[in-house]
């Protein structure tokens, strides 16, 4: 290709502040050739150490204690600093501004590779896609952390950290199961947190109150309304349920719980979209890099160390690889965005006939509807090609401990690909990947006690934890806690019990 | 949109040491009894270092719900080299692979160990808590260095106590010399030229004006050169420097007759760590000597002084002859501060423990700042012990004994070696 001509980059692989802004205006500069479309960003330069801290602490620049992160630090560093593991080149925060972390390490050429794929890629993703934008407020988040971490600090010195712990322990079990999957959380702001808790904390133990207080005194009539659930309808956000009704817990414990749930509910969105996303980033530092190179900014030498950690980070080893360790998220997503964009420009009469909305449609277009409107499970029920379905020549095995031996269901071919592609988009269905535990009933006028259900598929059991989780369950609600199974002919199972002494005298206005 | 860097790799690093002492805190049982296996693996000589020790991993899961192995699973996977649809294929070896990704990993993953290292600071912290240590001990043990302030010439900022007058008001004149300057030439080109013209011209001319407004405002400039400036402050500078140490030798005495069971060197290993410790906070250079004796005594490295086990009787005097011959030979006590540390189950030849007596303080103590005896066991003690406390009696200084049964009572044998020291 002939280079048009474009101010050189600055070269060699040490990094100097003058040369990170000379290269973050020149991706800046490719990246609107393109419309991408960012928040404004923040580069910070942190040390090898504070990465670390970065990492135990999901990468928030901000978080509340608890021995768990101590946990991860340990082992992070533990690794790194044997070598086993070099740490991530980068972590962006999802907020407006969005935060990049540049970790002093890197070389120069690298660095340039954390700002396309972080300050850009992933920026941008965070700012179209819907789930970001219904589920998280990129604006707040810091604010909402440095809230949260306050009133646990403060709770800690009120009520003791050993308590404190016991009761974050009890909700980290559950967080995967905070999540309102259909509704969106209303916007988190500092101001309006601090000032609303206390008003909330005192309506949410009325409403408990209240809600003991409306047993029908008479032991006669419990015997008709047995039949009347409470709740009406199975309750999938297990930490709301417990923040709203658990009977028991005060206040200020509620409060707690609600940092949990809201703080699970921003990494939602995360768990949902990680192919789409990592892929989007990887495409977007491949593509503005390649641009500058193309118009003779940058030198041979950033180029092939760019494109060893390019592929590095691409590269998915076969099933039967000792390096194998399920999709890597990055190589599929990366394939994918590609084989969009293939499919847009040179189309194959295959890709007519299997994408006639987009096959010679603008790509950019189709990227930005892509981008926003979609989460793995579905963009891959979308848009994975048959010829990429080719290129990775997925098969797909079915396990079955009913059966002595494996069953191929589906390769790539003709027949395979629906089913490939159906398969592969549930894969990534967190609905499906996660057991599906719902609060199914509470005895209101006995015991108080809790059941959970498990609605189990494909006769697929709970494992030895659910035991641990369920004794954390207990303590929160205060009262016996069960867990039912429920597999596809509705044959209910007790899988567990945590017996629970009544604690009477602790029920403010209950009978 | 203007593009921020921030640099925060001056900002406060270890923001990970609450929860990281969380971790510590609430799993101090494991903790502790790996870093007291560590302790009985490591040398002597590396009891100031971290460790790095591993917890069961059972211990320390955070449990979710999941699923277990089980049911049916489908799966996709890439690579197919083989396979066709509808086929159908052992289950590899295992019976995981065939499943969904990363739990049959997981469930591998959580039997092991939880590797991590903990600082120097949190190793010794659990040794000393093992070991019943003061905590004004601990502080003592646990410092780095001991340090002394010196004066160290001059520096731009400080406390107002330290401000040096004679260097602030040095630095003041030239500045105001420096400042001045141009004015005041200017002011005397001016000043000559209104003595010239103060003949020619009446004191109203208009020139004779404009040179009187021009000469009060120079006068003005250089008022306004501050007396003294912040810039000109100076302060004493002081900085600390390590207190000059010098060197010292341990002797570390260990029976290794037949009765001495490898919880008692244990215990005894702690003993000697602990003087260890103590000698290399006061000292810059130190050697340690081992010398193992049953019925002789010979100096031995390391690894064989807690390793080997003999049988057959006990003669302590032989390894007191053995460290007076080596004192002697390599370490002059006028250029050696010299400490001994014996440890034993109390076993002696009758006829043996008044030589040792002897030896002690007529040959050995003269030449030691210190020297411990601990003796391990549970039993009543023997002809070895009442000897010594006789010693002890006259010797208190420099002579300390004790009976132990368990690590917590060895510090009270150094009790007047910290006291003397801290």
């Amino acid at each position: 290709m002939v280079k048009k001509s474009s101010p050189a980059l600055p070269p060699g692989s040490e990094w100097t502040f003058e040369a990170l802004e000379a290269y973050d205006e020149a991706i800046g500069r490719a990246a609107a050739s393109y419309q991408l479309d960012c928040y404004p960003h923040v580069l910070e330069v942190i040390s090898a150490e504070q990465m670390m801290d970065a990492y135990a602490s999901i990468g928030m620049p901000v978080y509340y204690h608890h021995w768990s992160y101590g946990k991860h630090f340990l082992s992070t560093e533990n690794r790194y600093k044997r070598g086993q593991m070099g740490l991530a080149y980068e972590i962006v925060i999802n907020s407006d501004p969005c935060i990049a972390y540049l970790m002093e390490e890197n070389t120069l050429p690298m660095q340039g590779l954390v700002i396309a794929h972080a300050a850009y890629g992933h920026n941008s993703f965070f700012k179209g896609n819907h789930l970001f934008k219904q589920w998280t407020s990129a604006d707040a988040i810091v604010d909402y952390l440095v809230f949260a971490k306050q009133f646990i600090a403060q709770s800690e010195e009120r009520y003791g950290v050993a308590v404190v712990e016991k009761l974050l322990d009890a909700c980290h079990a559950l967080q995967n199961l905070g999540v309102d999957r259909f509704k969106r959380s209303p916007r988190l702001s500092l101001e309006k947190e601090s000032v609303r808790q206390q008003e909330r904390a005192d309506y949410l133990q009325a409403q408990v109150n209240d809600l003991w207080r409306t047993l029908p005194p008479h032991l006669a009539t419990s015997q008709t309304a047995q039949e009347a659930r409470f709740p009406v309808e199975p309750e999938e956000n297990l930490l709301y349920f417990i923040e709203k009704n658990a009977p028991l817990l005060e206040p200020w414990q509620r409060e707690i719980v609600r940092i949990v749930r809201k703080i699970g509910q921003y990494f939602y969105p995360q768990r949902q979209t990680q192919v789409m996303n990592e892929g989007w980033a990887c495409f977007w530092h491949y593509t503005l890099l390649n641009t500058l190179y193309d118009e003779g900014a940058l030198s041979d030498g950033f180029m092939l160390e760019f494109l060893q950690s390019h592929t590095n980070v691409v590269y998915q080893p076969p099933y039967n690889s000792p390096h194998y360790g399920g999709i890597n998220p990055y190589a599929l997503g990366f394939a994918m965005w590609r084989d969009i964009r293939r499919i847009c420009e040179h189309p194959s009469d295959e890709d007519r006939e299997w994408f006639p909305e987009i096959a010679g449609s603008n790509w950019r277009d189709t990227f930005e509807f892509a981008m926003q409107n979609f989460k793995d499970e579905s963009f891959i029920a979308q848009y994975l090609s048959p010829q990429l379905m080719r290129d990775f020549r997925f098969f797909s095995v079915l396990d079955d401990d009913a059966r002595d031996k494996l069953q191929i269901q589906a390769i790539h071919n003709d027949s395979g690909y629906r089913a490939l592609r159906s398969q592969l988009s549930d894969q990534y269905n967190l609905g499906s990947r996660e057991p599906n535990i719902q609060v199914w009933n509470v005895d209101l006028r006995g015991d108080r006690s809790l059941t959970l259900r498990h609605f189990s598929q494909q006769r697929r059991p709970l494992d030895e934890s659910s035991k641990v989780v369920l004794e954390h369950v207990a303590y929160l609600w205060g009262f016996t806690v069960r867990l039912e199974s429920q597999d596809s002919h509705d044959n209910v199972s007790l899988v567990a019990e945590c017996m629970r002494e009544k604690r009477s005298g602790h029920v403010g206005t209950g009978h | 949109m203007p593009l921020h860097i921030v640099d925060r790799r001056l900002d406060s690093k270890h923001k990970s040491s609450v929860n990281r002492g969380r971790f510590i805190e609430r799993f101090k049982g494991q903790i502790r009894k790996a870093v007291s296996d560590a302790i009985n693996k490591r040398g002597i000589r590396d009891i100031d270092n971290g460790e790095k020790i591993g917890i069961s991993g059972k211990d320390i899961e955070e449990p979710q719900f999941a699923h277990g192995q089980g049911g049916a699973w489908e799966t996709v996977r890439p690579g197919n080299d083989r396979f066709s649809s509808g086929e159908q294929v052992d289950r590899p070896r295992g019976g995981s692979a065939g499943r969904g990704g990363g739990k049959a990993g997981k469930d591998g993953e959580s039997l092991d160990e939880f590797m991590f290292t903990l600082t120097r600071d949190e190793f010794l912290d659990i040794f000393f808590d093992e070991l019943a240590l003061p905590n004004l001990v601990k502080q003592h043990l646990a410092r780095v260095e001991q340090y002394r302030r010196v004066r160290a010439g001059y520096t731009q900022n400080g406390v107002p106590t330290n401000i040096n007058f004679a260097r602030t008001m040095r630095g003041a004149v030239s500045r105001r010399i420096a400042v001045g300057g141009p004015y005041a030439a200017q002011l005397r080109a001016l000043m000559a030229q209104l003595e010239e013209l103060k003949d020619s011209l009446t004191d109203d001319d208009p020139e004779m004006q404009r040179l009187r407004a021009e000469i009060a405002r120079l006068h003005a400039k250089m008022d306004r050169v501050p007396f003294v400036d912040t810039f000109d402050l100076r302060y004493n500078n002081h900085i600390r420097v390590p207190l000059p140490s010098t060197q010292a030798v341990m002797f570390c005495l260990l029976d290794v007759s037949g009765s001495m069971d490898e919880g008692r060197k244990n215990i005894a290993k702690r003993f000697f760590m602990l003087l260890y410790l103590f000698l290399t906070r006061n000292y810059e250079r130190i050697e340690v000597v081992f010398i193992r004796h049953h019925t002789v005594a010979a100096e031995v490295d390391e690894d064989e002084f807690f390793t080997s086990r003999e049988s057959g009787g006990t003669v302590v005097s032989s390894a007191l002859k053995l460290m007076h011959k080596i004192i002697a030979t390599r370490y002059p006590s006028n250029q050696w501060n010299i400490y001994g540390a014996q440890a034993s189950d109390g076993d002696n030849w009758d006829d043996d423990s008044s030589r040792c007596r002897e030896l002690l303080a007529q040959s050995l103590l003269p030449l030691t700042q210190y020297f411990a005896y601990i003796e391990i066991t549970q039993g009543p003690p023997q002809n070895l012990w009442e000897e010594y406390t006789k010693l002890a009696a006259t010797q208190a200084d420099h002579f300390a004994m004790r009976r132990i049964a368990t690590v917590a009572d060895i510090y009270p044998v150094f009790r007047d070696l910290f006291k003397r020291k801290v």
